[in-house]
């Protein structure tokens, strides 16, 4: 558990914020500029800030008004920095030793050949930095971070230099970095899509403050939160189980809410996931629709609705407690007489269905 | 071959070529721990007296290298404040001695090496050290173990340049511990003696292609050096 309050002030630029980080991934969100790798280098102790408490799992770090700050070197923060940063004069090999050389003699954590493994770096061990691609510097640097056997790692957009192919390819390690680890990761992103497949809990900042700040499932399908999202982007989160493969190449979800329908999706039965529902392809109905070529349709009743203009945003509440967000215009909201406690019917196009394991 | 040399060079010749290795050797050696402390303060360090510091390093290659001679006469000779107190605690004397010779090649010298290490330094992404403290490496491993090696080549550049100039010092030298055969006559100093002399001519020439020789491989390895300071940064 990670405790962070922090008051700093540069020139033409204030950072007040606080926030907890429990187990797991906790993602900083937010526009480039708006603070978030200068909250993470307080934690780490590069930065000391004018006022703030930083704690981690009871232990005080950074105290401001007892005149606390631990040095960098003991605070045992794995740093995965946007850039890497491996040291360009060691092979990958003694990168991944340098991690494991300072490690407190005590501390447990994955050995050398898991870590390897799990990143897939066995055949770069021999070679130079200079040698590897971007998705490559990036596994070593969570390599050598998880070798120093630390208490929190803080990932600081490890993506963000990497094409969509090559962030595919380590949102894999990512996630089993989460679920074979249990060290908790402050994750720095500015992608909504990376936010969600990975994210437990989910810190909004802007301009230097915490927006909203909360479990993932819940901000991503609170209106008021997703207003500060890009509207494109906007959707709620619900977890599921590959409950089955349809002879039709469809694969059958069981969430909370009831089963979903969808295509190409090649993971196991038994297998957890995220369903990422796009606000915009959620389409409201009073009855379920007949004859038609949609698949999922889930019964709802309106909890909120928000926004002003054109389109708002509505948020339906599911069985099982969880809720979606549905983008629709003002105009439907008014034929259809949407008030919350409205019951109706969400349906959801299969295409809109987004995965990620978890 | 070294026979061959010594032939050329003469009995003289050969004694003063001796005596500027030594004289040169040791000079590069002393001053490069404070050299590379030198150079990290004045890349890193941010304080009052930076300035000053740093006009201080440089001060030998602007003066005439008389005066810096007539410095380390007064200062470090056997009646000087410094030059006094080392011979009472420690016993040693640089005044007339080749000792003497060595600092004030170490003195004229400094300059040049304080700035290929310092060049390096600049060149170091202090990043690194940062990501290696997260690591949990104390300040003076992350010291040994990357500032260092990225570092190297430079500092062997500055050393190799802080020994060529050792081996061409003249001014300074000749000032503070005088110009005594097999003491203190150094290569330039024999040079200057043979140039008093009429019929010396082949002599000095002798050993002036010498100290040409010595000053051009220095600057090559020098350079040389310095190429692959960029190359192991880059890490290719």
């Amino acid at each position: 558990m990670l405790s962070v309050a922090l008051r700093h002030r540069f020139p033409g630029f204030a950072l007040d914020a606080a926030f907890d980080a429990p187990a797991g991934i906790t993602a900083l969100f937010g526009r480039s500029g708006s603070g978030k790798t200068t909250i993470v280098n307080a934690v780490a102790g590069l930065l000391r800030p004018d006022h703030g408490r930083i704690v981690v799992d009871g232990r005080v770090l950074t105290d401001s008004a007892a005149g606390v700050m631990v040095p960098v070197r003991s605070r045992r923060i794995g740093y995965v920095f946007q850039d890497a940063r491996l040291f360009p004069h060691m092979t990958v090999r003694r990168n991944l030793a340098y991690g494991t050389r300072f490690a407190p003699p005590g501390a447990t954590g994955p050995s050398g050949g898991e870590v390897v493994e799990m990143l897939g770096i066995g055949r770069l061990l021999d070679r130079r930095p200079a040698l590897l691609s971007g998705g490559e510097k990036a596994r070593v640097a969570i390599g050598r971070a998880l070798l120093s056997r630390p208490r929190l790692l803080i990932l600081d957009e490890p993506l963000a230099s990497l094409d969509a192919a090559r962030r595919a390819e380590i949102l894999p390690y990512v996630e089993s970095l989460r679920d074979r680890t249990g060290i908790p990761v402050l994750y720095i992103s500015h992608a909504i899509s990376e936010v969600a497949r990975l994210a437990t809990t989910l810190v909004l900042i802007d301009a230097g403050r915490v927006t909203r700040a909360g479990a993932l499932e819940d901000l991503l399908s609170d209106p008021a939160s997703a207003a500060l999202l890009d509207p494109d982007e906007v959707g709620a989160v619900l977890p599921g189980i590959i409950a089955a493969h349809e002879p039709d190449g469809l694969a059958r979800i069981a969430t909370a809410a009831g089963d979903l329908l969808v295509p190409g999706l090649a993971a196991p039965v038994g297998r957890a996931l995220r369903l990422r529902i796009r606000a915009a392809e959620v389409i409201v109905s009073l009855a379920p629709p007949q004859d038609s070529s949609v698949l999922n349709v889930l019964p709802v009743t309106v909890a909120r609705i928000e926004g002003e203009g054109a389109t708002v945003l509505v948020q339906l509440r599911l069985h099982g407690g969880a809720a979606l967000l549905a983008r629709i215009t003002q105009r439907s909201v008014d034929a259809l007489r949407l008030a919350p406690g409205v019951r109706c019917h969400a349906t959801v196009k299969s295409a809109g269905l987004v995965q990620g394991a978890g | 071959m070294l026979q061959a040399l010594a032939d050329w060079l003469g009995p003289d010749g050969t004694t003063a070529l001796l005596l500027s290795l030594k004289v040169s050797l040791w000079a590069t050696m002393a001053s490069l721990p404070p050299g590379i402390l030198c150079a990290l303060v004045l890349a890193r360090g941010r304080f009052w007296g930076h300035g000053l510091l740093n006009g201080l390093v440089h001060l030998p290659l602007i003066l005439p290298p008389v005066v810096t001679g007539y410095l380390l006469l007064v200062i470090m000779g056997r009646r000087g404040p410094v030059g006094a107190w080392l011979e009472q605690a420690f016993g040693i004397v640089f005044a007339f001695r080749w000792t003497g010779a060595a600092l004030a090649a170490a003195v004229m010298a400094f300059p040049l090496l304080v700035r290929a290490i310092r060049l390096a330094i600049e060149a170091v992404d202090p990043r690194l050290e940062d990501a290696a403290a997260t690591l949990g490496a104390p300040r003076a491993a992350v010291f040994a173990t990357v500032t260092l090696p990225l570092i190297l080549p430079g500092i062997i550049a500055g050393a190799v340049l802080a020994f060529a100039k050792s081996m061409g010092e003249f001014g300074a030298t000749i000032t503070f511990v005088s110009n005594i055969p097999g003491q203190t006559q150094t290569l330039p100093s024999a040079i200057y003696t043979a140039l008093q002399v009429p019929g010396q001519g082949e002599t000095v020439a002798r050993l002036a292609a010498l100290s040409i020789a010595v000053a051009l491989v220095a600057l090559g390895v020098a350079e040389w050096l310095s190429r692959a300071v960029a190359r192991r940064i880059a890490g290719r």
